[in-house]
Formats: C-alpha cells, structure tokens, sequence
C-alpha cells in the first residue's frame, strides 16, 4: 500500500502532470484549444482544492524521502497551483486576442507546474534539480511564444542561456554538497553540516543557482528582457508561480540544508537583499514600460523577500511564505490588467504613457490596478503591506534593523513608480479615443477575485499567519528532529 | 455605545457603496450629504454621553481579539479626552466639505465623493485608534484619497503637488514603521504571554519603561513621521504646493483634520512613550516650532495668491501648536490641543471662503480683487470675522488658544528660554500683519476691476457651510472652558504620569551601561538612582 501513500502524497502534481499529457495528446489529434483549456483549468483547479486540504493535514516524507508533505510543501503547492491558476484563466482571452493562442501552452503550463510542485516539495537534490529543470525547459518555450517578434526571440534565447549557465551553477554545488557530505537527501546533508570548504562552496553554489530563479541582483540580468518579450499573462505566471516555487525550496535549503553556524550565510543572504531591494527599485524608477516597470518591481519584491529569509528565524521563514502568497495575488492581478490595456491596442500598447484618461474610461479595471499597485506598494490596509510588515518585523526582531531601515526606504522610493501609471490613468487627459471592448466573464471575474483577496487578505490576514507559524512551531519542526 | 462609534467611523464607507450603486450624479451628491451629516449627528450623541470627569480613560471601547497569536494587535478604538474634540471636528467638517463643493466640482462625481467619504473613515479611524498598528493603517490610508483628490481635481501644478506629498509624508511615515514594529517587540518583552503589543493603553502606563538609548532612536523616528505630517519647518515644503493645486474640500480637509494627525501623534505617543527624549528634545522642537512659525508668517507675508497666503500661515500656526506641545505643562499642553481645533475651524473656514471667490471669479490673486467689499458684503463680513479669529482678536476662538500656548510656554520648565515664546508672540503681529493686510487689498479700496462689479454674494448654502464655523469662533473665543473640559482632566493625568515615568526611567537608568553621550544628554548621574523613588 506503499504506492497509494506516495501517490496520495503527490497528488496534485500527479493530476496536473497527467492532464499536461492528455492536453499534449488532445492538441497532437484535434484543434480543440477551448478542450485543453478547459482541462488546464479543471486539473489546476482539483490540484489547487487538494493542496489547500493538505495545508491543514499531516505532515511527511513519500517516495523514500524524495517529497515531504503538508506543512510547508502544501502552503508551497497552493500558491504554485493558485497561480497557475488564475494565469491560466486570463490567458485564454488574452492569446486569443493577441492571436496567440497554441494549444501547447496549456501542456507546457501544466508540465512546468509539475515541476514546480515538485519543486515546492523537494526533499532531496536529485528532486530540487529535476523539479527545477522541468519547470525551467517549459518557461523557456512559453517565453518563445510570440516567436514572430524579435523581443520574443530574444526573451527565448536569453532565458535559455542564462538559465542553463545557472543550472551549471546548480548542478556544481549540488556536486560539491555530495562530495562534502556523501548524500544528496537534504536531512542527510543537514545532519552532516560542517564549515569545511568543500561544503561551504557547494552551499554557496547553490545559492547562486537559487538566485539566477528568483531574480535576485546580481543574477537578475535576464529578468526585464525576458519579461518584456514574453506574452504578458505569461509574465505574470512566471513572476509568481515559478518564483514561489524556488522561494519555497530555498527556504527548505536555508532552513534546514545549510545551518547558520557553517558560515555566514545569513550576512550573505542580506547583503544580496539590500542591493536587491536598491537596485531593482531605482532602477524600475525610470521604466516608461509597464512590463519592464513590473520586472524591476518583481526583482526587488524578491529583495523583501530575502529580507526574511535574512532573518533566519521561524518567524522570517512564515512571513516569506505569507509574502509569496500575497505577492502572487496582487502581482497576477496587476499583469492581467496590464495584459486587458494590451490585448485591445495590440502588443506595443505596454508604454506607460498610453494609459494616459484610461482610469476613467474602464472605471472597475482602473480602480482595480490602482488596488493591486498600492498593494504592491505596500500601503495597509491591503495584502502587500502586511507581507512587507511581516518581513521587515522578523528582521527587526531578529535584530537587523539596518536591514529593515534600507528595506522601508527602497519601498519609499517604489511608491514613486508605482504612482505612475495612475498618474497617467487618472491625472492626465487621454491622447486619442481609444476604443475598448468589455473583458470578457472569466477574465472579469477573475480579476475581481484577485481584488477582493487583496482587501480580505490585507484585513484578515491572522488566521493564515497563524496556521504559517505553527509549521514551524508545531509538529513540522517535529518532523524535522527525527 | 461602542456600537455607535465604530458606526460612525464605517458609515462614510457604506456611503461609498451606495454611490457606486446609484449610478447618478444628483444621487451621489445627496448620499454623501446624507452620510456625512448623519455621521456627525450620531457623534454628538458620543460627545453628549462622553463622562468629562473620567475623560482619562478610554471610552466606547470596542476591544477586538489579537489578531495574530501570540502578538497584541487588536483591533482597538475608543475616545478619550485627547481625541474627542479632534474626533468631533473631523465629523463636523465633512458635512461642510461636501456642500461645499455642490456646485464647484463638475466632473468625476462619484470618485470625487467617494474620495472624500474613504477620508472622512481614515481620518476617524486615526482620532479613534489606540493600538498603534490600528492608528497607522489608518494613518496611511488617508493618503491615497488625498493623493487622488489633488492628483484628479486639482489646479494646474497638481501632478507635482501631490506626488511629492505622497512620497514626503511616506517615506516618514515608513521610517516610523520601523520604529513601531521595534517599540512593539521591546513593549512584549515586557508583558506576559506576549511577543509583541502595541497597546497604547500599556505602551503609556507606568509598567512599560523603555531605555534611554532606544528611547532616543525610537522618538528620533516617530517624531520625523509626525512633523512632516504637521509640518514643521524645515519639514514643510510640501505643503504649499499640496495646498495650493488641491480642490477647496481637500485643502480644507488637508489642513483642519490631517495636519492635526502629526501633532496628534506627538501628543499621543511620543510624549507619554518616550518621555525622557520627549523633554530633552524639547527646546530643539520649540526652536524649530519659532523658526516656522516666523518663517511661515514672513513667507505669508510676501504671498500674491491668497490661497498660498492661507497654506503659509498654517505653517505659522501649527508651530504655535508644536511649541504648546514641547513646553510640557498643563496650560500649554491644553492651549495646544484647542489651537488645533482652532486652526482646524479658522484656517478651514479661510480655505472656504477663497473657494467660493475662486468660483465666482476663478483667480486667486489678490491683484484681481481690491475694493469687492462693497459688492459683497455678507461674504466681507464672513471674511473678516474668520481673518480676525487667525490673527487672534481677543473674544475669537484664536486668542484663547495661543494666549494658553503662549502663557504656558512662559512658564515652561523644559524650555528655559523665554526668547523662544518672545519671538513666538512676533509671530502673533506678524499675522496681523500679513492677514489685515491681504484683507485690505482684497476687500477694501476702489473697485479696481469691472469684472467684479457683477459679483454675486453668497447663496444661501454658502452662508450655511460658514456660520456653524463662526459661531464656533464666538463660543470658543467667549467660553472656552466649554472645550477644554473634555481634555482637562487627562492632560493632567498624561502630564503627571509621564513626568513620574521620566523619573523612574532616568533613575532606573545605571550609568555604567549606557555609552557616555546618553547619560550626557539625558543628565544620568550616579546621585540620582540613590534618591527615594517616586513610585
């Protein structure tokens, strides 16, 4: 009954990785896009409905310690799923109105969740690199998607060669850990933990792999050119979900796999958040593109969210995980308008100066990105800010206060940019008539969801951070020792 | 009756959603009317029941649970002597603020009146809170209706004014944060079963005694969030373009409810929490609070649009409010807290009455009017009595508050220099200066310009938004005693026990532990943990 126990434990990726073949089968025998798309949805949707009842459920090792389940691989599962999810539901209408649409990007989408997943709940290296791969061989193609484009050509190659350059990274230091230690399982290497070189560089290595996926300055070089060339709802799905997934298992890595007292890895991990948090926001300071703005911004809200992980405590590990969740609403939220201007003015329709009177003429859709921008400002009472408030409280307590003080100012200084499109929205007079039509049901709906979760969870956001902190305080820690 | 304060403070919101429902510009006018004014009918009720001799202690309470384990941040409002007038003024205003701008604001309705409805709830939802997460999640979120009211209906200059008062106010305000989360650790530590607390009630008793070192850093990051909100000099620079390009509503609201949220908050917090830095930094904060208020009245002085003239000499006053703040005694303390209804009530009802000649003849230089008394003599009365309470005219509301502020600050103990309150009293014939002489050029004279020969006086909602503010002028100028009895008992109350905690701070403090520039500054010495202890 060993099979049943592991296959239950892994069953949303196994749902999402069946549906990804049959999407794959269905596009190889019959143009049927609404079918696949339909598919996609549903796999994601009962994925998304399991992991969400496995945040609440045990926790534990399948597959001979390969996975772990529950606790933090759930919540890590949910936000993946949530965001695939909601990037998938805006999609449709979006290719379809960029004429875009292939089938195959509802497989790829549902493969690179599979890798994501397994990602989220890694226990070992071998799973770490192959869940890391297959979400990456996917982002790869999804970024080609406009192909016809000399953007989207280079977005392709771009990612491509420096993602592969990063899994060299990777794969080096996951080497070297194996050499150090003789295992690759990540209690095993926990255990075995030294401050010898050996160890040390291979740590050090994967961090570096680790911050090529999340964007993290220095290793963010390819993150605006990608996100711009990409069809922007796909932008989204890769800024939100794949993030949270390499999130999720750094956090693993940082909390479990590489103990403060081998080195000093929680210096490194700050001095990587302050020049994150600095650079991404001064640079997205002087973007007229939206897409490109949105990139710098993602790049320094992977800043704050180092800043927790910086802290090393269990309280800093919660409030990432608490960011990851808000991040990816309010992130989705703001590409799925930015892709409603686009889809309906073509795809050059991304420079900020053409949303000049736009607020006034789709009032809901206007409201709706300002929302989504002061949350990502991080102004209360909305989700953003209390993701911010978790990080930067953990980090204060943890006694970085520097940190913490570098991290509010650059937020200072995003609220600039964030300001902007609004500014154009709603303080200046339209160019010309720009003719819209209505979004239709699903893309409307969805994105009113998004909205009401960045209200609701700006106000209550308790219960969540509680069931978030009893990972670590509870029977996950538990589950650790033995 | 906690009921009817958190009804209060949620109504405008309800407000929101009707208008977003009707659809309908008349509708819209009429609803936000409607809830406004409902909302401040049901606050007299609170101010009717409040029990003054109690005025210390929190009343309507309504006490949520914590809201994550383990910390103490709860959804906490009430009122109490410090925040009922301030409360009161903000439900007063909002009536007056949404007829005010009936006629004027023709475009956008329904955001527009939303807008200002979100204010009112943020604005109090800052009086009312007394858990300090609560009062800074409030705190920020009247930032995006003002943004958004200057940014949308505002004059020619307004994407500069408000993006810079978005940015300015923030970057305080975050700074704060920082502070706010490092205080609400350092206050856990203290209490039992609890990491964190931001519970104002503990944070200023006696039981919470925080050290002098962090006491300074702490004060050093409230007090920058606060002033630049107030603004003191040489934190005031956005003001005048805020104030300038703003719709008449949002100056008005501007400066009679949110500049008084910056010195709220110093009241509130910073003196009862940080006691100790609280009075060391004193006479530098008064200094500043002369400096602003010369300055403001000097610059005022030179000001050709009269509306930057007004913005100016809220510079002036609100320092007379800060220097009442920093001399720490009852009679300054109490003059400031009435200054800043006083303020609230004069320099809105200035703010007003250039609205409604910026209607009629939209221009705001003086050079444009000159002799209009003559074709509108109702408004020059309105005009005269509210310039006159901004001055100071004795039997006017402004006399009262800074003859207090003035008074106390002459006795003061912390701010040994009565140069401080001699150049302060310069500042009170500086304003005559600049206001009668504004007045005389804008009322008085031959009629310069034929335009303004067919001038209309004021209509009859006009006459309605100015008269409640001047009988207001009258009856705090002839009793003020009427007003200063809601605060009059916990100023007292928050003046003593702040001066015991000083004591048993500085007392508990060991010289040996703190770097040496702590103990010079706070004037540590090993004699003083030897005396008999206060408490």
């Amino acid at each position: 009954m060993d099979y049943l126990h592991d296959l239950n434990a892994f069953l949303p990726g196994i749902i999402v990785a069946v549906a990804g073949l049959i999407a794959l089968l269905i596009d190889a025998y019959k143009d049927d896009h609404d079918g696949i798309y339909g598919l996609a949805v549903a796999a994601l949707g009962a994925g998304l409905i399991l992991a969400v009842m496995d945040m609440f459920g045990p926790v534990g090792e399948a597959f001979s310690g390969m996975i772990t389940y529950g606790g933090v691989s759930a919540f890590g599962s949910t936000v993946v799923l949530f965001g695939s999810l909601f990037c998938v539901l805006i999609s449709r209408e979006y290719l379809k109105a960029v004429e875009h649409d292939f089938g195959e990007v509802y497989a790829m989408i549902l493969f690179a969740t599979t890798g994501m997943l397994a990602l989220a709940s890694a226990n070992n290296l071998v799973m770490i690199f192959v869940g890391l791969e297959t979400m990456s061989i996917c982002l790869y193609v999804l970024a080609g998607l406009i192909k016809d484009r000399k953007t989207g050509a280079e977005a392709a190659l771009k990612y491509f060669l420096l993602g592969a350059f990063s899994t060299g990274f990777l794969l080096y230091g996951m080497a070297l850990l194996y050499g150090a230690t003789g295992s690759l399982s990540i209690p095993e290497i926990a255990r075995q933990a030294s401050s010898d070189l050996l160890f040390v560089g291979g740590g050090g290595l994967l961090l570096v792999g680790f911050f090529f996926k999340i964007s993290a300055v220095p290793f963010h070089m390819w993150t605006p050119d990608v996100y711009e060339g990409t069809p922007t709802t796909i932008t989204a799905y890769m800024a939100t979900a794949s993030k949270s997934a390499a999130f999720v298992a750094l956090i693993v890595i940082v909390s479990k796999m590489i103990p403060a007292e081998t080195a000093d890895w929680s210096n490194v991990i700050e001095v990587i958040a302050i020049i994150t948090m600095i650079l991404g926001n001064i640079i997205a300071l002087v973007q007229d593109n939206m897409k490109r703005m949105l990139a710098y911004s993602s790049i320094a809200h992977a800043g704050y969210l180092l800043v927790g992980l910086a802290a090393g405590t269990p309280e800093g590990y919660s409030a990432v995980l608490f960011y990851l969740l808000a991040y990816s609403i309010m992130n989705i939220g703001a590409f799925g308008i930015v892709a409603y201007y686009e889809r309906q003015q073509g795809l050059d329709f991304t420079d900020v100066n053409n949303y000049a009177g736009l607020g006034f003429k789709r009032p809901i859709m206007g409201v709706m990105l300002s929302l989504f921008l002061f949350s990502l400002a991080g102004i209360p009472p909305l989700v953003g800010f209390f993701g911010k408030y978790l990080v930067f409280a953990a980090a204060i307590n943890a006694g970085m206060i520097g940190l913490a003080v570098v991290g509010v100012l650059a937020s200072a200084a995003s609220v600039y940019y964030y300001l902007r499109p609004m500014v154009y929205m709603y303080f200046r007079e339209p160019h010309k008539d720009v003719p819209f039509v209505q979004a239709g049901m699903v893309y409307k709906t969805t994105l009113i969801v998004l909205a009401v979760m960045t209200i609701y969870f700006g106000v209550a956001f308790g219960g969540l951070h509680d069931l978030l902190s009893s990972y670590y305080t509870g029977n996950w820690v538990a589950f650790l020792g033995n | 009756m906690q009921l009817l304060l958190n009804i209060c403070i949620y109504l405008p919101l309800a407000g929101i959603a009707a208008i977003l429902v009707s659809r309908n510009d008349k509708a819209t006018k009429w609803i936000s009317l409607l809830t406004t004014g409902v909302t401040f009918l049901l606050s007299l009720l609170l101010i009717f029941n409040f029990d003054i001799a109690n005025s210390g202690t929190a009343q309507f309470l309504t006490e949520g649970s914590p809201v994550l384990a383990g910390m103490d941040i709860k959804y906490l409002i009430g009122l109490d002597g410090l925040s009922l007038l301030l409360f009161m003024l903000t439900t007063l205003m909002g009536p007056l603020v949404i007829l005010s701008s009936w006629d004027s604001v023709n475009k956008h309705l329904a955001g527009y009146y939303s807008m200002l409805l979100l204010l009112q709830t943020a604005s109090m939802g800052v009086f009312a809170s007394l858990d300090l997460i609560v009062f800074y999640v409030f705190f920020e979120l009247s930032l995006i209706p003002m943004y958004f009211l200057i940014g949308i209906w505002g004059g020619k200059g307004r994407i500069h004014a408000t993006v810079k008062f978005f940015v300015y106010t923030l970057v305080g305000s975050l700074i704060m944060l920082v502070g706010l989360i490092y205080l609400g650790y350092d206050a856990g530590s203290s209490l039992q079963g609890y990491v964190f607390s931001t519970d104002w009630r503990f944070l200023s008793s006696g039981a919470y005694q925080i050290g002098l070192v962090e006491q300074t850093y702490l004060f050093a990051a409230f007090a920058l969030a606060f002033c630049i909100k107030v603004p003191l000099f040489p934190f005031h620079t956005w003001l005048p373009y805020a104030h300038t390009e703003a719709p008449t509503a949002g100056s008005v609201v501007l400066a009679a409810i949110m500049l008084k949220m910056g010195t709220y908050g110093l009241l509130r917090v910073c003196l009862p929490i940080f006691p100790n830095a609280f009075v060391e930094f004193a006479p530098y904060m008064a200094a500043l609070a002369v400096i602003g208020i010369i300055y403001g009245a000097l610059v005022a002085m030179v000001q050709k649009d009269v509306k930057k003239l007004v913005a100016y000499s809220s510079v002036s006053h609100l320092g007379f409010v800060v220097l009442g703040l920093f001399a720490v005694n009852v009679i300054s303390v109490q003059g400031a807290l009435l200054q800043m209804i006083n303020h609230g009530i004069s320099t809105g009802a200035l703010f007003l009455i250039v609205g409604m000649i910026y209607d009629r003849r939209h221009t705001r230089m003086i050079e444009d009017f000159g002799g209009i008394a003559k074709v509108l003599p109702v408004f020059a009365v309105m005009f005269m009595v509210a310039t006159l309470a901004s001055i100071g005219l004795p039997g006017l509301n402004g006399f009262i508050g800074e003859f207090l502020i003035l008074n106390g600050a002459f006795h003061s103990e912390v701010i040994p220099q009565n140069a401080f309150v001699v150049f302060a009293a310069l500042g009170v014939i500086l304003a005559a200066v600049y206001m009668l002489w504004m007045y005389q050029r804008v009322m008085f004279g031959p009629l310069k310009h034929k335009v303004n020969e067919k001038l209309q006086d004021l209509n009859a909602r006009e006459i309605g938004i100015l008269v409640p503010l001047v009988i207001l002028m009258f009856w705090i100028g002839i009793r003020p005693v009427d007003f200063t009895q809601y605060s009059e008992a916990q100023v007292n109350n928050l003046l003593q026990a702040s001066e015991e905690k000083r004591m048993a701070i500085k007392q508990s403090a060991t010289i040996g532990e703190l770097p040496e520039w702590t103990s010079a500054f706070y004037d540590v010495t090993d004699e003083l943990a030897l005396q008999p202890k206060n408490r």
